[in-house]
């Protein structure tokens, strides 16, 4: 199948090309952070993960978007959605690859980062981190190309691809639940260590993933002749509206244990992200924007003829994708951090190799999105005429 | 060479249990491979629980500052300044409201304000960054050091997000080609350490293994501003301070178990 992707219009090579000039000077950049260290980097002793670790948090959550359709077409037979599964599962594999580069590029000897598999370590939740998310990657890679291509063969796929399409429902939970275990574990660190982190992190990921996926069908049915159903589009926009609204619940019951109860510890973290702490705010414009964003998109995707028009609906999910972006890909990470453990403020501001580096690694995974979604249009395409 | 052709020897076993001639391997066995390489310097200090006891009321600038200075002397520690926020620290000081924070009010008595308070790894009995390494580069000797690897460390950095003393630094930088650029590193024998990967007080685990006291207690011993000993031992120096003053350890409510007192 693969050779569908080496056949395409001018846009796609232009796409293409794009991405991959994107791709070299992140790369480039990241050549420089190899050489210098990472120093770099805007971060620091008291703020010591910044927007490469963020990014990766986020993404892992985009990796959601195929169990949100998987599940329904495998467990609950909604029709709809079997044409696009494989659209969901090549975003996750995108998700995921991005994942991994950008923990890659946080690493201080990245060329040591075998040293995980060489020593596993079954107390660290980052070797847990590690092994769900290969598993959830292959898994995704393994079912998504099965499955395409049993289609094109107008066949029935293998048989020993149902139990892993199975077994890929509660993988997706898993590396949401190891990646907020990542966070909620950790003694001292207020802000991050709350019991909900984890079902934060699945709302989150069923809003995040799912609004992107919608996205993407618009975009194919304007590029290609494949078009994913306008059913299909309508109910993945009802999952985005019950996820989003869990997730700005949870946010508010946050919000409410930490100013009810009082506690410094526990109100220090919010307290910099809406309003600054100590004359420090650099995160403050950020969390406004997520909060606004958020409710309406949310107040935009509850009102049924706004819902029901895709290009509302493209508006509403843009807000989603970009609120909570906002919310795992900037200020969980780096507020966790602030105040340092002896309760003083450093702010974190990325520099510009990493923010070169971060459009590189985002831009890689679009390369690969772009390409497996050439071969899975051109596929059904194909199968169409 | 005894390294080499221990290793030659290693080689040789393998390759003959590749042929599958079990006689070989015994007799290499017999031969003394397998043993104990190396025996500990009879000299070496040893213990169960070693810890500190920090008597604040003793310490003043001149003393802390000769402990750190022996510490980051001794250790090859770069002095990236203060206002560095890619600062190394092993040992250092900091006010009570930073050290304890939670612990301070408005009325606390003038003297514990402005005391110097001399930070270091606590040495966790239960310790956070050990727990989630991913690799085993931080780990806990039987004595309770806190040890780090760095030629196994990863520099993922998830030992510093799960430290809640601020212990550790990460070499942002590479001190070689930065700080010990145009200087010699002060001491020969201990390795100055690469950019990427994290440190921090080792309890001179080094100097312990051969009968000496930890730097910073050997450099401040005229006023005895701090003891070191087997909390395990009920003889031992640090417990009879303990007995006698009233000590405080920092954030014990995290359950970390600190070995790291402070009598104030």
């Amino acid at each position: 199948m693969l050779e569908t992707a080496l056949k395409g219009s001018k846009k796609y090579w232009i796409l293409i090309g794009v991405l991959f000039g994107l791709h070299g000077m992140g790369a480039t950049a990241f050549l420089y952070q190899l050489s210098k260290g990472l120093t770099v980097t805007g971060m620091s002793r008291d703020v010591s993960w910044g927007i490469y670790i963020a990014q990766f948090t986020f993404l892992v959550g985009v990796a959601a978007s195929a169990v949100m359709v998987v599940l329904p077409y495998y467990l609950h037979n909604v029709k709809e959605f079997g044409k696009i599964t494989i659209l969901g599962e090549f975003l996750a594999v995108a998700a995921v690859n991005m994942c991994l580069m950008f923990i890659l590029v946080d690493l201080g000897k990245p060329m040591r980062m075998l040293n995980v598999i060489l020593h596993p370590t079954p107390n660290s939740i980052l070797f847990w981190d590690m092994v769900v998310l290969n598993g959830y990657l292959f898994l995704n890679i393994i079912i998504g190309w099965m499955v395409l291509s049993a289609e094109r063969k107008e066949v029935e796929p293998p048989k020993w691809v149902k139990p892993l399409i199975y077994l890929s429902i509660p993988w997706a939970v898993s590396i949401h639940t190891v990646t907020a275990f990542l966070y909620a574990g950790l003694p001292g660190r207020h802000f991050w260590l709350t019991a909900i982190m984890a079902a934060r992190f699945l709302a989150s990921a069923f809003a995040a993933g799912p609004a992107l996926l919608i996205l993407l069908c618009l975009i194919v049915r304007k590029v290609s002749k494949f078009d994913p159903g306008k059913e299909a589009i309508q109910k993945v926009a009802n999952i985005v509206v019950y996820a989003m609204i869990i997730s700005i619940f949870f946010v508010v019951l946050e919000i409410f244990t930490a100013f009810y109860s009082q506690i410094p510890g526990h109100m220090h973290g919010f307290v910099y992200t809406f309003v600054g702490l100590h004359g420090h705010g650099n995160l403050v414009p950020w969390t406004w924007a997520f909060a606004v964003m958020a409710v309406l998109a949310t107040l935009m995707l509850l009102c049924p003829p706004l819902r029901k028009n895709e290009k509302t609906l493209a508006i509403s999910c843009l807000l989603v994708f970009f609120s909570l972006w906002i919310e795992k890909g900037i200020t969980l990470v780096i507020t966790g951090f602030i105040p340092n453990p002896f309760d003083t403020i450093t702010e974190y501001v990325p520099t510009l190799p990493e923010i070169a580096i971060t459009i590189g690694v985002w831009a890689t995974g679009f390369l690969i999105l772009t390409i497996l979604y050439k071969i899975a249009v051109s596929v059904k395409e194909e199968i169409a005429s | 060479m005894e390294r080499s052709r221990r290793s030659f020897l290693k080689i040789l076993g393998i390759s003959t249990l590749g042929l599958g001639t079990l006689s070989s391997v015994d007799l290499l066995a017999k031969a003394g491979m397998g043993k104990a390489e190396f025996a500990p310097d009879p000299k070496g200090m040893t213990g169960k629980r070693w810890a500190l006891v920090v008597d604040v009321k003793k310490l003043d600038e001149d003393t802390t500052q000769k402990a750190i200075e022996a510490c980051h002397l001794i250790h090859n520690v770069p002095d990236y300044g203060d206002e560095d926020n890619e600062e190394i620290k092993w040992i250092w000081t900091d006010k009570y409201e930073h050290a304890f924070p939670g612990t301070e009010h408005e009325y606390l008595a003038a003297e514990i304000e402005e005391k110097p308070f001399l930070l270091l790894c606590n040495h966790c009995a239960n310790p956070p960054c050990v727990r989630v390494c991913p690799t085993q580069a931080t780990w806990q000797r039987e004595d309770g050091i806190v040890m780090m690897d760095q030629h196994r460390c990863i520099g993922c950095r998830y030992c510093m997000a799960a430290c809640p003393f601020g212990a550790r630094s990460f070499n942002w930088k590479d001190p070689r080609t930065t700080y010990f650029k145009d200087k010699e590193p002060p001491n020969p024998k201990y390795p100055t350490r690469t950019k990427g990967v994290v440190e921090k007080c080792n309890l001179c685990a080094e100097r312990l293994a051969v009968g000496e006291m930890p730097a910073c207690v050997e450099a401040v011993q005229d006023s005895k501003a701090i003891v070191f000993g087997d909390l395990e031992d009920p003889h031992s120096e640090v417990r009879e301070v303990l007995h006698e003053h009233f000590a405080i350890r920092r954030k014990p409510e995290l359950g970390t178990n600190p070995n790291v007192y402070y009598i104030v």
